[in-house]
C-alpha cells in the first residue's frame, strides 16, 4: 500500500509538472493528500466489483490498478490513453477493470452508479458498485434522489464519500448547516452510516472491507464518509490559499499519509528504511517509464475525432 | 395485417421485447400499478412482474441515469419519461452520459438504452408540459432520435431502437396514440435514419415528422385540388436525417415546405432547411420554407393555443410563397 501511496503522490506532482510545462492541458485536479482514502477504499475490493468516480480520478485509477503509463498518456491527450485521448483528466475510464469514470458534473456518476449496482441486482450477481463523490455533491439534487433510489430498492452500492471539507472554494459550513458532519445524515434515507479518518489508510482498508462483505451479503446500500484533505488547490488554476487559512493546510498536512503511514510500517518492523527507499526508487522509475510513454505516444489521427461517437 | 393504434403498436413492440429478450426491462414514473399516464404499460406489471416492469419514484435525472448505468452493465433498459417536457429535469444524464459516454471512454463503453415520452402541445396542458426538446435532443451526437407518425413506424423503429447499442430518444406526439393504421403480423423493422416518402408529387416537396405528418397530408390535399401534386416526405427520425432521400425529392419538384409541430426558431427544421439548400441549392426554384409553432411559451387558453400551432392553411400559405396556384 505504501508503493501505490507513493505512486499516486509521485504520478500527481509530475502531473503537475507537466501541467506547467504544457503537456498537459484543461483542468488538473490532484488527489495530494488524499491517497488513504482511495488506496484504502478501492483495494479491499474484487475485481468483478465496479467503481465509479468524480473528476478527482487519477489517484483512483491508479489504485485500481490501471496502466500507469496509459493513464499518463491519456493526460497528455495520446492516443495510446485509455480514452484515446479524447477523455482527459477528469474522464479516466477502464471498462475491462470496471473502472466506469472519471465523471466531471458534480454528483452526476451517483445515478449512474445506482444503474450498475441494479444491474447487478438484476443479473442475480454478489457483484459490488462503489461510487466516489465529494462534500460538494452533497447539496445537488442527484445525490438526494439516488440515496433514495438506492434505499427504496435496496441496491448492492457503497456510497463513498471523501468529505475533504471545500466543494471547490466553498467550505462545507458555509454551504450546509450542519457543516461538515455527516454522521446523521442518512437516516432519512435509512441508509447505515460508517464515518472513518481519510488519512488512516488502515482505517480505511478495514471500515470498507467491512462494508463490502456486508453489502456482498446482505445485498443493500451503505455509506462511508472519510474525513480527508486535499493539500492543493481545487485544480491547478487554484492555489488554494484564498478561503483556508494557511494554519489549517498546515494542521492537515502534519498527518500527511506518506508521513504517517511509512513511519507506522517502521514502528511496527513491517519494513526498514532502505525497503521503502528500493519501493521509492522503483516508483519514480514507473513514473518516468510513463511519461516516457506518453511523450512518445502519437497524437490521433484527425479521423479519430469521428471515431466512437457510435457504436 | 391487422388495424391497430400507435398505442397498441408500442404496447405491441415492449411487450415482444420482454418477452424475447431477457436484458431488456422497462422503467418510469407510474409505468406499472398505474398502467402508465397514456396506458402504453397497461397491464404488463402484472404480467411481467416487478424486475421487468420498474415503477420509479418522481426522480427523472436519477432513473434516466440508472438506465443509463444499467445500459453500461450490459442491460437494455426502456425508460419511460411521463412528458418529453420532463426531460429537461434529466438533461444532463442523457446528455452528458447516455450520449457523450462513449466518446469520453474511447469507446469503451456503450449505451443501449430507449428513452421513450409523449411529446408534443395542444391540449392545453400549458407552458411546462407542451414543449418537443426531442428538437433540442436530436442534434447532440452520439444518439439518435425517433419520431414516428403511424403505428407501422412506431413498431418497426421501437424495434429499431430497443436493438440499437446506442441511446435513442424516442419521441411519441400525444395527439397520436388513438391514430390507426395497418401493421403486418410478420415481423419488420425500420432503421434508424431512413425517411419515407409517403405520397409521391411533382410540383412540391412537403418534409415534416409525427404529428406534422398529418397536417402536411391535409396541406397537400387542399393544394391537390389547385392541381398542385405534393411529395410528401415523413422523416421518421430527427437523428440521423435522411439527406439523401430529401435531396432526391428537391431534386424532382424544386420546392421545399418544412414543418415542425415544435417552436419555428432553432429546430431541428431550421438545420435541414439549411443543409437541403446547401445540397440542393442549383435545384431549387425558390426559398425553403419552414413552418413551426409560433415563437412563444405554451399557453394554456385554447384558443390562444391552437393559434399558436401551425395549422394546415399555414403551409398552404407558405406554399405560395415559392409556388402559383
Amino acid at each position: 500500500m505504501y508503493r501505490l501511496m507513493l505512486l499516486i503522490r509521485r504520478f500527481e506532482e509530475t502531473c503537475g509538472q507537466h501541467y506547467s510545462l504544457g503537456n498537459i492541458r484543461g483542468f488538473l485536479h490532484l488527489y495530494i493528500g488524499q491517497e488513504a482514502t482511495g488506496i484504502g477504499a478501492i483495494t479491499p475490493l474484487e475485481a468483478r466489483d465496479y467503481i465509479v468516480t468524480h473528476y478527482r480520478d487519477h489517484g483512483h485509477a491508479l489504485a485500481r490498478g490501471l496502466d500507469t503509463n496509459r493513464i499518463m498518456a491519456e493526460m497528455f491527450g495520446k492516443r495510446t490513453g485509455l480514452s484515446k485521448g479524447k477523455g482527459g483528466s477528469m474522464h479516466i475510464f477502464d471498462a475491462a477493470k470496471h473502472f466506469m469514470g472519471g465523471h466531471a458534473i458534480v454528483g452526476a456518476q451517483l445515478p449512474l452508479a445506482a444503474g450498475i449496482a441494479l444491474a447487478q441486482q438484476y443479473l442475480e450477481t454478489d457483484v459490488v458498485t462503489m461510487v466516489f463523490f465529494g462534500d460538494g455533491a452533497t447539496n445537488q439534487g442527484t445525490f438526494h434522489e439516488t440515496l433514495n433510489l438506492a434505499s427504496v430498492w435496496q441496491l448492492p452500492i457503497i456510497f463513498f464519500m471523501e468529505n475533504n471539507l471545500y466543494g471547490m472554494g466553498s467550505a462545507v459550513g458555509r454551504v450546509r448547516l450542519q457543516g461538515a458532519d455527516f454522521s446523521d445524515a442518512m437516516g432519512a434515507y435509512d441508509i447505515h452510516t460508517v464515518s472513518v479518518d481519510g488519512m488512516d489508510v488502515v482505517a480505511v482498508r478495514e471500515a470498507t472491507q467491512a462494508a463490502i462483505d456486508k453489502v456482498r451479503a446482505q445485498r443493500s446500500p451503505i455509506f462511508i464518509e472519510a474525513r480527508t484533505f486535499r493539500f492543493v488547490g481545487h485544480s491547478f488554476a487554484d492555489p488554494g490559499d484564498q478561503y483556508r487559512e494557511r494554519s489549517e493546510v498546515d494542521l492537515w498536512r502534519r498527518r500527511d499519509p506518506l508521513v504517517s503511514y511509512p513511519n507506522r510500517l517502521i514502528e511496527y518492523g513491517l519494513a526498514t528504511q532502505s525497503d521503502l527507499d528500493d519501493l521509492a526508487q522503483d516508483v519514480d522509475a514507473e513514473i518516468a517509464a510513463a511519461v516516457d510513454f506518453a511523450s512518445n505516444s502519437p497524437e490521433p489521427e484527425l479521423s479519430e475525432a469521428f471515431d466512437d461517437v457510435y457504436a | 395485417m391487422a388495424e391497430i393504434t400507435i398505442r397498441e403498436a408500442i404496447t405491441l413492440g415492449l411487450a415482444e421485447a420482454i418477452e424475447t429478450d431477457e436484458s431488456v426491462f422497462i422503467m418510469g414514473e407510474d409505468i406499472g400499478e398505474y398502467g402508465g399516464a397514456y396506458s402504453v404499460t397497461k397491464g404488463f406489471l402484472q404480467k411481467y412482474g416487478d424486475k421487468r416492469i420498474k415503477d420509479t419514484p418522481i426522480s427523472e435525472a436519477a432513473f434516466v441515469g440508472a438506465g443509463i448505468g444499467a445500459a453500461a452493465a450490459g442491460l437494455r433498459p426502456v425508460v419511460e419519461l411521463m412528458s418529453m417536457s420532463f426531460s429537461l429535469v434529466a438533461f444532463d444524464q442523457i446528455v452528458n452520459m447516455a450520449a457523450n459516454l462513449r466518446y469520453m471512454s474511447g469507446g469503451q463503453i456503450k449505451v443501449p438504452m430507449v428513452i421513450r415520452a409523449p411529446t408534443g402541445a395542444g391540449v392545453q396542458l400549458g407552458a411546462t408540459h407542451s414543449q418537443s426538446f426531442e428538437t433540442w435532443l436530436a442534434e447532440v451526437p452520439g444518439m439518435y432520435c425517433a419520431c414516428p407518425s403511424n403505428p407501422y413506424d412506431a413498431l418497426g423503429l421501437l424495434r429499431s431502437s430497443i436493438k440499437s447499442d446506442n441511446p435513442v430518444i424516442f419521441a411519441e406526439h400525444s395527439h397520436l396514440y388513438g391514430s390507426r393504421g395497418d401493421v403486418p403480423q410478420d415481423y419488420f423493422d425500420i432503421p434508424l435514419g431512413k425517411a419515407k416518402v409517403t405520397q409521391s408529387g411533382d410540383d412540391l416537396t412537403l418534409v415534416s415528422y409525427g404529428y406534422g405528418v398529418h397536417i402536411m397530408q391535409q396541406a397537400a390535399e387542399q393544394m391537390s385540388q389547385h392541381g398542385v401534386t405534393s411529395e410528401i416526405i415523413d422523416l421518421r427520425s430527427l437523428s440521423p436525417i435522411d439527406y439523401d432521400t430529401l435531396v432526391a425529392s428537391v431534386q424532382k419538384t424544386g420546392r421545399v415546405v418544412m414543418l415542425d409541430t415544435a417552436r419555428r426558431t432553432g429546430g431541428m427544421m431550421s438545420e435541414i432547411v439549411s443543409e437541403v439548400q446547401e445540397r440542393a441549392m442549383d435545384w431549387l426554384d425558390g426559398p425553403v420554407m419552414r413552418v413551426g409553432s409560433k415563437d412563444v411559451p405554451w399557453p394554456y387558453n385554447r384558443v390562444l393555443e391552437q393559434d399558436i400551432l401551425p395549422t394546415a392553411d399555414d403551409v398552404v400559405e407558405a406554399a405560395r410563397q415559392v409556388i402559383k396556384f
